[in-house]
């Protein structure tokens, strides 16, 4: 495979993680009542380690949705905020009850509400990928953490470790408009195909 | 005090050695294993970030051997002996080993790869010889480690329980 081969395969994830992060960010619009926007994922090809200086550093704290994708296609999807983000999410689904993040990793209710929301945004993240390339796609139960970075997106390479050194990485950035029009971020999806099924999605894609 | 640029950072599936002052580091390790292998006279130590237990995994060709627990600590302490350190006076501390995520349904045996990982990695020290002093592995939770070579203390930080020296 040459080099321009290889860019425009990276070209069609990116449209591909386009097609789910749109679905996604109209879910979370319709969630939070509020304007959310994706902006242009990132498709790279990355070793491990740039992967996580992609996401911060690997021991930076964040709270994690981790689901897997079983079916047709198999990989995983991590659905990752901030803590701070985190807590301010889930403030708006059950406002009721105002947490603050130094609660946040003891807080059951508000965990599972974060649960509940990686769980409806993946489902509409991966309903789209799947129609898109015609390969049938169900999420796993999602699990969620809140701890490093590295650690839990580790989970995540273990299958892909055996083949490589590196993984293809689609990053989706999701933003809320503000009335001021200053546009803040809200998390990000990563996707991570495992190999076999990266071939899949560019035979599938190759074939429209 | 030792500045911020004498800590050698070890990333995943990754070899370091250092000499005191220097300190050597790596993060956010999940169900990943650090070894520390050290020798206390010469104040040398080395680190590997071990991702999976067994070299006879892997489908590459040439593979990363600091990848795996057998080929990993072989090659850490193949390094040590290039540095004048012997066997006798090697010792190993080690953490990590966490399940991050318990799987019920559809749990495939990589979910349970980081006890799995501190199997393997006891049982390398074990063959080689070398004495664990001490260990800090399996719950679920990340950490991240730094080894000083001049006490022989590892520190371990995790997100919720803050730090710890074993």
């Amino acid at each position: 495979m040459n080099n321009e081969d290889k860019l425009n395969e990276l070209d069609l994830l990116k449209e591909l993680g386009n097609i789910g992060a749109g679905n996604a960010a109209t879910a979370l619009s319709q969630l939070l009542n509020k304007e959310i926007h994706m902006n242009v994922p990132l498709a790279k090809i990355v070793s491990f380690n740039e992967m996580m200086d992609l996401m911060g550093g690997s021991d930076r704290p964040v709270a994690a949705v981790f689901l897997r994708m079983e079916g047709e296609l198999s990989g995983s999807l991590f659905f990752v905020l901030s803590l701070d983000d985190a807590t301010k999410l889930i403030n708006q689904l059950i406002p009721e009850k105002k947490i603050s993040v130094e609660e946040l990793p003891s807080h059951e209710l508000g965990l599972s509400a974060l649960q509940e929301l990686g769980n409806i945004i993946s489902a509409h993240y991966l309903t789209a990928l799947s129609e898109c390339i015609g390969l049938a796609v169900t999420p796993s139960v999602p699990q969620v953490t809140i701890d490093m970075v590295g650690a839990i997106v580790v989970t995540g390479l273990l299958e892909i470790s055996q083949v490589s050194d590196h993984s293809i990485f689609i990053d989706t950035e999701l933003t809320e408009t503000t009335d001021n029009q200053i546009e803040k971020t809200k998390g990000h999806f990563f996707l991570i195909p495992y190999p076999d099924s990266f071939e899949k999605i560019l035979a599938a894609l190759g074939e429209k | 005090m030792t500045s911020v640029d004498s800590v050698v950072k070890v990333g995943i599936a990754e070899m370091g050695i250092v000499k005191s002052p220097q300190l050597i580091r790596t993060c956010g390790l999940g169900s990943c294993v650090g070894v520390v292998i050290y020798d206390t006279s010469t104040k040398i130590a080395g680190m590997v970030h071990i991702m999976l237990p067994d070299s006879s995994l892997t489908r590459q060709s040439p593979f990363n051997e600091d990848k795996y627990a057998d080929t990993g600590i072989l090659h850490l302490v193949e390094n040590l002996f290039l540095k004048g350190i012997k066997s006798y006076s090697m010792k190993a501390k080690i953490a990590g080993g966490a399940q991050m995520f318990q799987f019920s349904s559809s749990g495939t045996d990589m979910m349970r790869i980081g006890p799995r990982n501190v199997e393997a990695v006891k049982e390398k020290l074990a063959a080689l010889h070398i004495p664990l002093i001490s260990e800090d592995c399996g719950g679920n939770n990340g950490r991240t480690i730094e080894f000083n070579p001049e006490n022989g203390k590892l520190m371990i930080k995790t997100v919720n329980k803050g730090v710890c020296y074993i």
